[in-house]
Order: structure tokens, then C-alpha cells, then sequence
């Protein structure tokens, strides 16, 4: 007895992962209406210049998305992307350029520090109890300051170095003449079916459902409790940082007082409008990857449908998110009518047949 | 004072009659519709047919405020206040004392003081109400419903989570209010409670009135019939087998919550252990430190014999143990997750291939193999388990942890708010565990189930073992003497 169309065409799916995937569904809708209507109001903006720079944005947007994805289904937050992204984009082409470091070590602790970063997150949250936010938020501050401390606010770039190694950022595989799929495309694939893996087809993603939904009777269960949610803080901190790096190896130039500036909110933007709950234990990988693209498509719409209006790009995002949101909401509880309607018949008829005794 | 109910959505045709000064206590299994109709009475949800009068003239109630004013008072099954604010401010939120458009404290704390003393509380108004034990909030709250000139209350499980002494406290309290008038509708699922406080009980069953009794036809079998619609011959079936070797053996055990004490006892293989004591003895604590969930102060874990490490309850499973929390919704489930997801948590790493990947063929097997075994009404497997019932509830999360197989079984308050046929089918369980040879420590706060479901009973009062009963020295008696700590007694 399914409720609606969906519950039956997919059948094997809960309650819970059906409405996942409803979720998906409704903001699929929205991309597409997005999209349409930007194409509609600006052709060029399914020209191939501005739908490969699109995919690009989309896929270093949807990389953070994923790891703060990861951090929200324990029922915790990442407050510190944009300045994680901001450490890493800064510093390694100040590594290599101003401090003359080879550039496989300055890569080498380009990935190293993003960890470490999750690590402190993670351990400051399950061994001292601190509260996710105030652990990430002090995180924002730290990571910027240090930064803008070690740079001196000065403008990092490679200049016309290391052409090969941008090309992982701002290369593309050719698909026909004038348009190719943007290398980070094929990364954010890579990780977003590794996450996706992770998430739904292994122990430790169920264990971290689990927890997220109810972190004691999850440990009650025998789940190391602490060991999963620091992993997660590893693994957003440490995509957040190759974000940073592919960021700065595709712009060339980063500037430490704003590089990253807002990521982190954008990526929290996209896991919610995605279906991550912030209450914890809901979400999924694909789900993100359509939020993020849906923030990137609002945002190049507002500069090329609405000349003159992009200043009021965050205001357009803001009440984007907020209609979703609210929209889900609505829908949620129609269905709950639904359902204790449903149960209401089903208790009339029983009573019905039975006969008084 | 009388009130009636034709045909409300979960309830069909129910009457309900309450004299001036009466206790009425109502009873039913969970779902029965108890709840459902006490909240109609205060105003939290609307009945769709039916009229209530008052004094024998029809009121209408549309809201808990119309409700207020007709002096009816609902005291919540789980405390509904604010715990950071003062006992006086609670008494009076949302009817605070004003002057001048301010806060009168001055007026406030002194009628806060005099509702305190009708409820026989000595407590300072400004006292934070989170600072004061869970027995002596609930007084509060009668005491707030008190101010409001509440003459009807409505008491909705009040004794689910209080001691032995504070259940005392409140049934002084009840006793003294029926004295001044006021009449109570006590819903417990205790039937020992009933017997003792009630004028007259009224039992639900499917939403329906299933029938009353007078204060002198009320006992405990006569209850359980109209509550479950047949007989029960046999509440408790408990047969007597021959222990086995010893499955559990703890030595010089002390606990964080306790750590001047310590505890000695041994479990065998099929035998049946209660833990008796009264709330607050340190059981819980004793569970959790032999499960590995709380941190070990000192002592020894011999399973079968052998010395065990048991850092986490991961350690403890791996050893054999099982745990069955006290808190189901807190500890026990994910609420959000399916039937199968829950019954699978525990064993999804055995299972595992390479340690590593979720196996649903498995997940499948072992979730229709427990639903079967647990007899778990749910319409799928794929029902999330925040809408199940209580007692199925309860099965799953005893399916989560009999799916591994325990040698032991810790079970903690296992049947705490679960309906009468639940409980029957989980003491039908214990007694299948024991006979395939599990051992069981179960702690307990029910008495006729220590009594009931124990082959002995070891009794723990503030933190310390002081006593062990055999079955053949087994009396409510004997149990509640240790239970307060007094061990020449016994």
C-alpha cells in the first residue's frame, strides 16, 4: 500500500528514503525550471563557454557540498570551509612561489593540513563535547587569520608556472568542437560515487545515519560512535582543502581576505536544499550535487537574465533556499494528513467488519 | 460532574462518568484510546462527536484554555515545563502576577508558596525547577494546576519515572486532594496503582469502553481481563530448569555512579536474574558499566570463565553480551530509521563482507527471521520504527540484539510502558531464552514482574548489592526490606 506514485515505482524503498528521493525529485524540477528560464531570458547562457564554466563551478562548489554533506548527517555543522579553502588556495601557490617549496611537497601539505584540520574538528567535538559550531566558527577565524598572517594579505598566483598541474582545474576532455567536459567534472564524479558508495552501500555510512539520527542508541549498538563522526569532520575538511586547491589552480590568483569567502555557506546552502536535514541522520549525495548546481545556475541567471540586479544575488539565494524549504515542509505534512486519514479509514473499516461483541 | 463521548475518530462511543471527589482510574492497553481522550478533555485535541458536562450542564471545550476554565488540568505523562526557570515562575507562567505592567515577584512567590504547602512541598518558590528531583516537579505541576482552580485533574502516567518514596509523596497527595474535592482520572499502566488509589476503574480497550468496576471489585485478574478481552491464566509461565556453568561471573565491580561500592554476583547459563531496588539504586549504572557504554572504576568480568576486557559495547557484543536499554526511544532505536535497518544495526559488521560493505540479502534474512520470532506486528519491514506501537517497539529493538545470538542478556526495565500483551509475549520470550540456555539479568521496578519472572533476585539499594533471594524466599516483603537498605530483615 503505497501513497503515492513514487513509493511504487520505487517499491523497495522506506518511508524515509522514498521521501529522500520525492526530495531529489522536487528540486531536479526546480533546476530544470531555473535553467529553462535563463535560457529562455538569455540564449547565451547555453552557450558552451558559460555551460563549461558552469559544470566547472559546480563541480568545485559540489565537492565541498559533499563533505559538509558528510559532517550534517551526524547532526553537526562545518562552519570553516571558506577558510579552509582560503589556507590551501593562498598558501600553496605561496608555497611554491614566494617560499620556493618543490611543488609535490606544497601539494603534499596541501592535502595533509585539511586533514589534520578535520581531525582537531573532530576530536574537539567528541572527546570535549564541544559544540560543532563554536568548533568551526572559531575555525573560520583561525584559518583566515593565520593566512592572512603568514601572506601578509599579499595576492598569490602562479603566474604562467605549472601549466600542467592547472590543467586538473581549468583543463577539459574535448566532446565535440567548441564544448568539452571540465576535468573537475570528473573528480566531483569520482568522489560524489565513492561518497555515494560510502554513504549507502557500506556499514560505516549506515552507522553514520544511524548516529546522526540518534547518537546514543547508536553507541548502545555497539557503533564507535566517536570514531565515525570524526571521520566525517576528516573528510569534509580534507575536500574542502582539494576544493581550496583546484579553486586556486583554476583562478590563478587568490587573494587571503577573501578567498573562499562564503563557501561555507553556500555549501551548507546546497547539502539543505538537497535534503540533508541539520537536525542530522537525512541526506543524500545526489541530492547535493542538484542543490549545488541549483545555486550556480540562480547565481549565473541573476548576472545574465537580471543585468543590474546581481548585487541582490544573495537576497534571490536566500529566498530560493527559504521557499524550498518551506515548500518541503508543507508537502511533509500533507502527506502526515494523508497518512492518519489513511489510518482513520482503515480503522473505521476494521471496526466495521468486526462484528459487536 | 459527568461527561460523555459518542464517537471520537479513535475512540468510539466512550462514556465517562466522574464524581465529585473521586478517583477514577483509567486503564487500557497502549492504543486503547487513553490518551486520545484525556486530551479531549483538556482541550489538546478536538473529539469530532460527543458533548462533556460539567455539573450537568453541557460545556463546550474547543481549547486548552476553554478547558482551564472549566477547571480541568492535565498533568503530561512526561513533565511539560520550563526546568531553567523558578518553581514560582512555572506555578504562574503565562498567569504571572502584575503590577504596573511588570512582574509582581513579590505576590508570586508568596501564592506560589501557598499551592507548594496544599501539595505538601517545602520548597523555596525561587528554587530552579530543573534543580529539583523529577518526584517534587510533578508536585509542581499539581501545584500549577492547583493555582488555576483545577477540579478535575487529569494524571497521565504520573509514577512512570518517580522512586519508590516520591510515588508515596504523590499518592499522600492525590489521597489529600480527593479530601478537598477535586476529582482525579489516574491513568497508569500499574495495576498495583489502581487497586491502591482508585474509587472505581474504567478500562479502555480498542478505543471503546470495555467496562468498570466498583472500588470493591477491583484485583488484579479482573483488571487484566477487561484490559486484554480473555483470560489469563498463566501471566507469568515460568518453568523451573536446572541452571548451567557460569555465564557471568563479576568480581569487586564498582561503578562511576557509585564508586565506594562494590559489587560481587554471578549469572548462570538459563537462569532468570532480577534486579530489584528501588529507582536511583544504581542498576542502571551497573548495566552500563558491565556493557562497556560507561566507563569501569575498578573490579574483574568473568564470562564463562574467562577474564574480559570490556572497553565498549562493541567489546561486549563481541563477548557475548547483549543489552537492552532502559530508554527504548533514547537508547534503544533509531526512531527515524525502518524495522529492518533497526533489527540489523547490531549485526551489520558480522555480516559484512570484507568488513566493509552493507549486506541486505543478509539485512533481509535476519530482519524476517526476527519479525517472525518477535511476532512484531508492523504492516513492512520497511515501516519506520518511530510508528510502531510501544510494545513492538520494544521487539524490535530485543529482535536487534537476539539476531547476534547473546550468551547474555542484560535487559533493563524491558517492559516499562508497554501494554499488557506485549508484556505477556516478552515474558514468554525470557522464559524461550532461558530454556535454550541464555543467562538473563533483568532489572526491574515492577515487583509482581521481579516476583513473577525471577528463578532469583538480587536487590540493590544507593549503589550496593543486599541481598539475594531464591525463589522459594522470593516475597514482596523480603525484596522491598533490602530494596530500602535494610538486610538483617531479609
Amino acid at each position: 500500500m503505497k501513497l503515492t506514485a513514487f513509493g511504487d515505482i520505487f517499491p523497495k524503498l522506506s518511508g524515509a528514503q522514498s521521501e529522500g528521493v520525492k526530495r531529489i525529485f522536487g528540486i531536479f524540477l526546480l533546476l530544470l525550471v531555473v535553467y529553462v528560464a535563463t535560457a529562455i531570458l538569455n540564449p547565451n547562457f547555453i552557450g558552451p563557454y558559460n555551460q563549461e564554466n558552469l559544470i566547472r563551478r559546480t563541480s568545485l562548489f559540489g565537492i565541498m557540498g559533499i563533505g559538509v554533506a558528510l559532517v550534517i548527517i551526524t547532526g553537526g555543522i562545518d562552519l570553516s570551509l571558506g577558510s579552509v579553502v582560503c589556507l590551501v588556495g593562498v598558501g600553496v601557490p605561496w608555497l611554491i612561489m614566494d617560499q620556493g617549496w618543490p611543488p609535490w611537497l606544497a601539494l603534499i601539505v596541501a592535502l595533509a593540513v585539511p586533514l589534520l584540520i578535520g581531525l582537531c574538528h573532530g576530536l574537539l567535538v567528541t572527546k570535549l563535547r564541544l559544540q560543532p559550531f563554536i568548533v568551526t566558527l572559531c575555525g573560520l577565524l583561525i584559518y583566515r587569520g593565520v593566512t592572512r598572517g603568514f601572506t601578509g594579505d599579499q595576492t598569490a598566483g602562479f603566474g604562467n608556472e605549472l601549466k600542467g598541474l592547472r590543467w586538473i582545474a581549468n583543463g577539459e576532455i574535448p566532446l565535440f568542437p567548441g564544448f568539452g567536459i571540465p576535468f573537475p567534472a570528473i573528480i566531483l564524479i569520482v568522489i560524489a560515487i565513492l561518497a555515494g558508495i560510502f554513504l549507502n552501500r557500506t556499514i560505516y555510512g549506515r552507522y553514520l545515519l544511524a548516529l546522526g539520527n540518534n547518537e546514543e542508541a547508536a553507541r548502545f549498538s555497539g557503533i564507535n560512535t566517536d570514531r565515525m563522526i570524526t571521520l566525517a569532520y576528516v573528510i569534509c575538511s580534507g575536500l574542502a582543502g582539494l576544493a581550496g586547491l583546484l579553486f586556486v589552480l583554476d583562478l590563478n590568483l587568490a587573494q587571503p581576505v577573501d578567498f573562499g569567502n562564503f563557501y561555507e555557506l553556500y555549501a551548507i546552502a546546497a547539502a539543505v536544499l538537497g535534503g540533508c536535514s541539520l537536525r542530522g541522520g537525512s541526506g543524500t549525495i545526489l541530492g547535493v550535487i542538484i542543490g549545488t548546481a541549483l545555486l550556480r545556475v540562480l547565481r549565473n541567471m541573476m548576472n545574465m537574465a537580471f543585468l543590474g540586479f546581481q548585487r541582490a544575488e544573495f537576497a534571490v539565494i536566500g529566498a530560493v533556499i527559504l521557499g524550498g524549504v518551506i515548500a518541503d515542509e508543507l508537502a511533509k505534512r500533507a502527506v502526515a494528513r494523508k497518512l492518519s486519514a489513511q489510518k482513520d479509514r482503515e480503522r473505521r473499516s476494521k471496526q466495521e467488519r468486526l462484528p459487536p461483541n | 460532574m459527568g461527561k460523555r463521548f459518542p464517537g471520537v475518530r479513535a475512540l468510539n462511543d466512550v462514556s465517562l462518568k466522574l464524581d465529585k471527589g473521586e478517583v477514577l482510574a483509567v486503564l487500557g492497553e497502549n492504543g486503547a484510546g487513553k490518551s486520545t481522550l484525556m486530551k479531549i478533555l483538556a482541550g489538546v485535541q478536538a473529539a469530532d462527536e460527543g458533548e462533556v458536562f460539567m455539573e450537568g450542564k453541557p460545556v463546550e471545550i474547543a481549547g486548552v484554555n476553554d478547558a482551564l476554565e472549566q477547571g480541568i488540568a492535565l498533568i503530561h505523562q512526561e513533565l511539560n515545563m520550563a526546568t531553567n526557570l523558578s518553581v514560582g515562575a512555572n506555578i504562574f507562567l503565562g498567569r504571572e502576577p502584575r503590577k504596573r505592567g511588570l512582574i509582581d515577584e513579590t505576590a508570586l512567590l508568596e501564592k506560589a508558596k501557598r499551592y507548594l504547602e496544599m501539595v505538601g512541598l517545602e520548597v523555596d518558590p525561587q528554587e530552579i525547577l530543573g534543580n529539583l528531583a523529577l518526584g517534587r516537579q510533578q508536585l509542581v505541576e499539581i501545584a500549577k494546576a492547583l493555582s488555576v482552580k483545577a477540579r478535575v485533574l487529569i494524571m497521565d502516567e504520573p509514577t512512570s519515572s518517580l522512586s519508590q518514596n516520591e510515588t508515596e509523596t504523590l499518592f499522600g497527595v492525590i489521597k489529600d486532594l480527593r479530601g478537598r474535592g477535586v476529582s482525579i482520572i489516574y491513568i497508569s499502566h500499574r495495576l498495583g496503582e489502581a487497586k491502591e488509589l482508585a474509587d472505581r476503574v474504567m478500562v479502555l480497550r480498542d478505543g471503546e469502553n470495555a467496562g468498570d468496576l466498583a472500588k470493591e471489585e477491583i484485583d488484579h485478574d479482573a483488571m487484566v481481563r477487561l484490559m486484554v478481552g480473555r483470560e489469563i491464566s498463566e501471566f507469568y509461565s515460568r518453568t523451573i530448569h536446572e541452571p548451567g556453568e557460569v555465564a557471568l561471573e563479576v568480581r569487586r565491580l564498582r561503578t562511576s555512579a557509585h564508586p565506594e561500592h562494590e559489587l560481587n554476583f554471578s549469572l548462570r547459563a538459563g537462569e532468570v536474574v532480577g534486579m530489584a531496588g528501588l529507582v536511583g539504586a544504581g542498576r542502571t549504572e551497573m548495566l552500563a558499566a558491565l556493557f562497556g557504554v560507561a566507563p569501569l572504576r575498578g573490579g574483574e568480568i568473568y564470562l564463562r570463565g574467562a577474564k574480559a576486557d570490556l572497553q565498549s559495547p562493541n567489546d561486549a557484543i563481541r563477548c557475548g553480551l547483549a543489552l537492552v536499554p532502559e530508554d527504548r526511544k533514547l537508547q534503544g532505536l533509531i526512531l527515524e530509521m525502518t524495522v529492518r535497518q533497526n533489527l540489523g544495526l547490531a549485526i551489520l559488521k558480522q555480516e559484512s563482507p570484507y568488513g566493509l560493505f552493507l549486506n541486505e540479502v543478509r539485512e533481509g534474512e535476519i530482519s524476517r527471521q526476527m519479525m517472525a520470532q518477535m511476532q512484531i506486528k508492523t504492516p513492512s519491514s520497511r515501516q519506520v520504527v518511530r510508528y510502531l506501537s510501544g510494545g513492538n517497539q520494544q521487539k524490535v529493538v530485543l529482535g536487534k540484539w537476539l539476531a547476534l545470538e547473546p550468551r547474555v542478556l542484560l535487559l533493563d526495565e524491558p517492559t516499562r510502558g508497554i501494554d499488557v500483551g506485549a508484556k505477556q509475549e516478552i515474558y514468554g520470550l525470557m522464559e524461550d531464552l532461558a530454556a535454550r540456555g541464555v543467562a538473563i539479568l533483568f532489572v526491574s521496578s515492577e515487583m509482581e514482574e521481579v516476583l513473577g519472572m525471577s528463578d532469583r533476585v538480587l536487590v540493590m539499594h544507593e549503589g550496593r548489592l543486599t541481598g539475594e533471594l531464591p525463589r522459594d524466599r522470593l516475597s514482596e516483603e523480603a525484596v522491598m526490606q533490602l530494596a530500602i537498605g535494610n538486610t538483617r530483615a531479609a
